[in-house]
């Protein structure tokens, strides 16, 4: 299935005509580190650092001001192959390091890799702070249902009843939604893509990067050893049509294998309907830029397998970035009180004088 | 009509100011301290808070008290105990009680001596009727209804007239102790310049009290404290978190740096955040992090963004910010850690100083994680040890703590302010691409310090993280003699800051029985009680530690010249168990505190006694 919103966007987003000549300093090469890459054969981290590398290589900013910052997890592997700066931090922490550093230079171009476990288990605290702060760093959270690393646990994504290496029996907790832990924390950006659509993956990045403030990025990733085909169901090549959306800006969600499916709501509820039998008014129309999270909230609650799985752009609004927002009350209190003078601060306002 | 009184002359006083949280008795005690410092008396002050922070008014949790003692001598503590104690209601009375020196002066405020008052207090008789009092002078004042008189024809409501009675107190000790009312006023004036009712209210009151204290025979004696023999100079009063906070700002200057602040609400450290959050004009950027962890975390993002990291917090907050803390080590970045200890274990008394965290500092990480501790013995001394703490993280590229605590944090002296132009800059290099490619963990012969890349220096994009690391490339390693290697570096490098730091003073004889081996905030205690002995011809030695890891070079050779030497610690025996493991023929003793209190000078006392 050709995605439409790649198949529209792959020119426009970087105004420039397919094929026609470029003249770009980088190449995908030079974003590849000398480090082996150590995933196993056919994970699907491989997809995603691809496309990142070539995704970064579509434009011209500087490749010193790309730093990538990582967890633990596999996913968190991701800087040591990236020849960028790269910091492989501390389980779930990696937000927090990230936030630091943007505050001291907010030139950097941000990039968080975190996985389920690492983002939304031990680090979901500075998760979600990251986000309700909005500082301008890309968030990309690869899930693929499963601890990895650990060989085989059960993550906070991990469906109810999964049978894994800690849970024997099924797995009883319910999980977390990724999406919606960033719509409550009022990301202003969230996205979903999948490894196995580089095009759609590279075209949600490029976009997650040009956004000022955070962007939140779920990747669907397939874990061949420990968790193979979890999310085959949606995205696999025989059901996607009929159970993948994806999202266009001011259009229907439209799915099916004719594309003969949409969506409209009923109450509070979206309900499936088929095109030619409704209205077209009573189409939900795509808004990534409804200042209210409702709406991207009700996206985000569109499960297999009761609903076809919206991929793209669920929410791109603009609130003030947090480094912005520092550096400004910086120069405005400066602006005020004058430059500090050490002096003045170290002497206070009330001295005395011993003869 | 005025009574005739005596004046006396006497060398030091300790007065202590209890009341309700809501009496204003921090206030007072900063106005009575801010006049002493202008008076010439050298001094030092400790407020003390109930850690609940509005507990039910009259109750003891919410007594909230201030301790000061001047003199015309120099002194490092706020005195042991009490000359004189202002108790503003019997709950004050109660907890205060244990701090007034036999045959000391209580002035109590007699109108809140009643039923309800005294059974919030668990008083199961009034104090003042029955023999509880029988070893103190005590002067029985009616301070809310004096206030009242004094007040009762201005336009005032009774709630704003009863919250001057503080400065009736305060008058009635300005008179005792021969101090002048002009800095107050002034204060008073600039204060509630908005409210001249306010204004009139408070200096009535504060003039009422020291009226009264001139005119009742109850007060037959004024006393005076002559000014101390201090060194010229400049003088301010200042806080150990305020020397803190303002010795980070100077560091990142003298560094040619922008500080970064990281920190998470924490007693007893959150004054240092809430200062630094004022500095924004000197380009200090403050962070209030979600957790301790995100605190330290963004600390070492500055870092690794060649800025100076810093995070703050206390006991609790440092077992939260360990492995961070080891990524740090790891990734040999600059980077200090505020610890201004209270009394654990957990949660414990956190308005309480300790020294119990000296081997969660050295010890509390997994692995094999040595790091620069270091400690300030008085509150001015915090400036210098920021200064200092700064500049051994930034030339070792290593992590460095900072072991303030709950006391220090608190308590205020005078300090004569250094020369700005003299303070000494720090030094600090970043890498550019050259034509050999860049080795993250290649290292400076001296000092074995890492080069410092600043993120976004084109040519020298690499990678680092909590992964073993090849020795050079910074590379992940899970090669055992590389790793053996790395950490044998790392530990050398430590080792190596003994070169750059002070030698330790040695006070008193060169060797003979007892030397006295202090550290931290204990020091003006441990300094007073050697210098009693001073003055009657004792000989005693004294070392005291700002480093306490890496050592000074010379303490080995110090301790070794000594038939004992006594460890004063607010622990039970933590440096006392560092020294037995360096110095194997040390005979050393323990003396052990954790009471939540610092030491008094006369504890140090007996304990020498005993030893000589």
């Amino acid at each position: 299935m050709t995605n439409p919103v790649t198949a529209a966007n792959t020119s426009s987003a970087s105004n420039v005509p397919a094929n026609a000549p470029v003249n770009l300093p980088y190449t995908k090469e030079s974003f590849v580190s000398g480090q082996e890459v150590r995933w196993c054969p056919g994970c699907g981290d491989y997809s995603i650092l691809a496309t990142v590398q070539r995704t970064l290589a579509k434009s011209a900013f500087p490749k010193e001001k790309y730093v990538f910052i990582s967890g633990i997890g596999c996913s968190s592997r991701f800087p040591y192959y990236m020849n960028t700066y790269g910091f492989h931090t501390i389980h779930g922490r990696a937000p927090t390091i990230a936030t630091g550093l943007k505050c001291v230079n907010p030139e950097l171009s941000i990039w968080v890799i975190t996985g389920d476990g690492d983002g939304l288990s031990i680090g979901g605290n500075h998760l979600i702070h990251c986000m309700r702060r909005n500082v301008s760093i890309n968030i990309l959270l690869v899930n693929n249902q499963i601890y990895g690393l650990t060989k085989g646990q059960y993550s906070p994504t991990s469906p109810v009843g999964q049978i894994t290496k800690s849970s024997p029996y099924g797995s009883i907790e319910h999980p977390i939604n990724a999406l919606c832990v960033a719509i409550a924390a009022e990301s202003t950006f969230i996205a979903r893509t999948l490894d196995t659509d580089p095009a759609h993956m590279s075209y949600v990045l490029d976009r997650a990067s040009k956004h000022k403030g955070v962007s939140f990025v779920e990747i669907y990733q397939n874990c061949v050893i420990f968790n193979d085909k979890a999310f085959a169901p949606v995205i696999g090549r025989d059901t996607r049509e009929d159970r993948m959306i994806y999202l266009e800006d001011g259009k229907p969600l439209v799915f099916g294998k004719k594309r003969e499916k949409s969506v409209r709501l009923k109450g509070l509820q979206p309900e499936i309907v088929e095109i030619d039998k409704v209205n077209s008014k009573e189409l939900i129309l795509h808004n990534e830029k409804d200042p209210s999270p409702h709406y991207a909230y009700l996206l985000t609650q569109m499960e297999y397998p009761e609903m076809p799985v919206p991929f793209g752009v669920f929410r791109a609004v603009e609130r003030p970035a947090y480094e912005e927002m520092m550096g400004k009350q910086i120069e405005e209190i400066t602006k005020a009180k004058g430059k500090g003078d050490l002096k003045n601060l170290i002497y206070g306002s009330n001295t005395w004088t011993v003869k | 009509m005025t009574v005739e009184k005596d004046r006396s002359v006497t060398s030091s006083v300790t007065v202590r100011f209890a009341g309700d949280s809501g009496d204003g008795m921090q206030l007072t005690g900063d106005q009575f301290t801010d006049t002493t410092a202008i008076m010439g008396n050298d001094f030092a002050t400790l407020p003390e808070y109930p850690a609940e922070i509005r507990a039910p008014a009259g109750t003891l949790p919410g007594v909230s008290s201030f301790q000061i003692q001047f003199s015309d001598s120099i002194i490092f503590t706020p005195g042991d105990s009490a000359d004189v104690l202002v108790a503003m209601n019997p709950a004050a009375l109660k907890v205060n009680l244990c701090n007034i020196k036999k045959g000391g002066l209580i002035i109590v405020n007699e109108n809140t001596f009643l039923e309800g008052n005294l059974a919030k207090a668990n008083w199961k008789s009034n104090p003042l009727q029955d023999d509880t009092l029988k070893d103190f002078q005590v002067l029985k004042v009616e301070l809310s209804e004096l206030t009242r008189n004094a007040l009762k024809d201005l336009p005032l409501k009774p709630s704003e007239v009863d919250r001057s009675k503080n400065f009736f107190a305060l008058g009635m000790m300005f008179w005792l102790y021969d101090r002048s009312l002009d800095h107050t006023i002034a204060w008073i004036k600039a204060k509630f310049a908005k409210r001249p009712e306010i204004v009139e209210g408070n200096i009535m009151a504060l003039k009422a009290g020291y009226n009264f204290a001139d005119i009742t025979e109850l007060l037959p004696t004024q006393y005076h404290v002559k000014e101390s023999v201090q060194e010229p100079g400049i003088y301010r009063k200042v806080s150990g978190n305020e020397a803190t906070a303002i010795g980070f700002v100077a560091a990142a200057h003298l560094a040619g740096k922008a500080l970064f602040y990281g920190s998470y609400p924490i007693t007893p450290a959150s004054s240092i955040l809430q200062e630094l959050a004022k500095y924004k004009n000197f380009g200090v950027k403050t962070f209030q992090a979600e957790d301790e962890i995100a605190a330290i975390g963004s600390a070492i993002g500055a870092a690794f963004g060649g800025e100076l990291g810093v995070t703050g917090t206390s006991g609790p907050g440092l077992c939260l910010k360990a492995e961070a803390l080891n990524l740090a080590v790891m990734t040999e970045l600059p980077l200090v850690i505020i610890d201004a200890q209270r009394a654990g274990p957990s949660t414990g008394m956190p308005t309480k100083p300790e020294q119990g965290d000296l081997l969660q500092a050295l010890y509390g990480r997994n692995g094999e994680s040595p790091i620069a501790v270091l400690a300030p013995k008085t509150p001015s001394d915090c400036f210098y040890m920021a200064i200092e703490a700064v500049r051994l993280a930034i030339k070792y590229m290593t992590p460095v703590i900072f072991l303030s605590d709950g006391y220090l944090a608190e308590a205020a002296e005078p300090w004569k302010l250094p020369d700005i132009s003299k303070l000494p800059k720090i030094e600090v290099t970043h890498p550019k691409a050259g034509k050999e490619p860049f080795l993250p963990y290649s290292r400076n012969p001296e000092t074995l310090a890492r080069p410092w890349a600043k993120v976004g220096t084109a040519g020298l994009e690499h990678r680092i993280g909590g992964l073993a690391k090849a020795d050079l490339t910074g590379n992940v390693s899970y090669d055992g003699e590389n790793n053996q290697k790395m950490i044998n570096l790392r530990a050398e490098k430590i080792r190596r800051i003994a070169n750059d730091i002070p030698e330790a003073a040695l006070r008193g004889p060169e060797s003979g029985k007892l030397l006295i081996l202090s550290w931290g905030g204990t020091y003006g205690g441990v300094f007073q009680a050697v210098s009693e002995f001073e003055s009657k011809n004792v000989k005693i030695s004294h070392v005291h530690l700002n480093y306490l890891n890496p050592f000074p070079k010379n303490l080995g050779n110090i301790v070794s010249r000594f038939e004992k030497v006594l460890v004063p610690e607010l622990n039970m025996g933590q440096l006392l168990m560092l020294l037995r493991n360096q110095f194997p023929g040390i005979n050393a003793v323990g003396f052990n505190k954790v009471q939540g209190q610092t030491f008094k000078v006369a504890e140090i006392v007996d304990k020498i006694k005993e030893l000589l």
